[in-house]
């Protein structure tokens, strides 16, 4: 792990994602809904394909984030939801979690989070507060 | 549409929820996390997603057309097994743009009268 201060780059985590893990993710987190696991209902909204829950995205980049100092040291989290990221069947689908350490005061660090799927930027704004 | 009157109002949870330890495990090795002692820093939403959808289940609010546009917590100390803890949703805004409703919805969980986590969910409800 870098030193926590201003300006360092963190070093890029891959998660792989596949249907399989979509059906946990929804058993665990208690949200069913059929576009992260049925691909005909899926694509009957106009989806290309089954999508990950935004919410597993953003669990995953929370696992980047208390990779850093432990889950406990979490303070705040936020992230938008800007491209869906599709999981086709029999796939692992990356997705690359990289960080950079844009503040630092009395102990507490904010990190500036990317998730890229396919080269392509799936959370916006993504952002931690940690204990350091 | 949602009932515009339900902005600013929150509803709180009659039925508390109690933290197990299998449900923190669970969650925690869907994202590859080994420890389980405390939940993972977005866990709260398996409580605050069902929650939230039961209190505000006659607001209006077409849960089948929602998208999810962003999420964000606050996390005044970690969830631990054993917890016991009451939903609030509050609807803090709700706006119409390009005929898609926008909602922001604050989800507080509660331990007694110590706030535990506060999250916001903002809700695209596409026409």
């Amino acid at each position: 792990m870098n030193k926590i201060e201003v300006g360092a780059e963190l070093a890029p985590k891959s998660f792989l994602i596949n249907r399989k893990l979509l059906v946990e993710y929804a058993d665990a987190s208690g949200d069913q809904n059929p576009i992260h696991q049925d691909e005909a209902f899926a694509k009957s909204v106009g989806l290309p394909d089954v999508i990950a829950h935004g919410m597993l995205t953003m669990a995953l980049a929370g696992k980047y984030l208390s990779d850093i100092s432990g889950s406990q040291s979490v303070l705040e989290f936020s992230a938008k939801f800007i491209k869906p990221v599709v999981i086709p069947a029999d796939t692992d689908v990356a997705l690359v979690i990289s960080g950079k350490v844009t503040e630092v005061n009395n102990g507490i660090a904010k990190i500036e989070l990317l998730a890229m799927c396919n080269e392509v930027k799936v959370l916006g704004m993504a952002k931690g507060v940690i204990k350091i | 549409m949602l009932n515009p009157d339900l902005v600013g109002r929150t509803f709180t949870s009659a039925d508390s929820v109690t933290v197990t330890k299998d449900a923190i495990q669970k969650f925690a090795e869907v994202i590859g996390e080994t420890n389980f002692e405390i939940a993972p820093p977005t866990f709260s939403i398996s409580i605050t997603l069902e929650q939230s959808q039961s209190l505000l289940q006659d607001s209006g609010l077409d849960w089948t057309r929602v998208v999810h546009g962003d999420q964000k917590f606050e996390i005044k100390r970690p969830i631990v097994a054993g917890d016991v803890l009451h939903c609030s949703s509050t609807i803090e805004s709700a706006r119409n743009v390009a005929g898609n409703e926008i909602v922001t919805v604050r989800s507080d969980l509660n331990s007694a009268t110590e706030l535990v986590v506060s999250t916001w969910s903002t809700l695209v409800v596409r026409a």
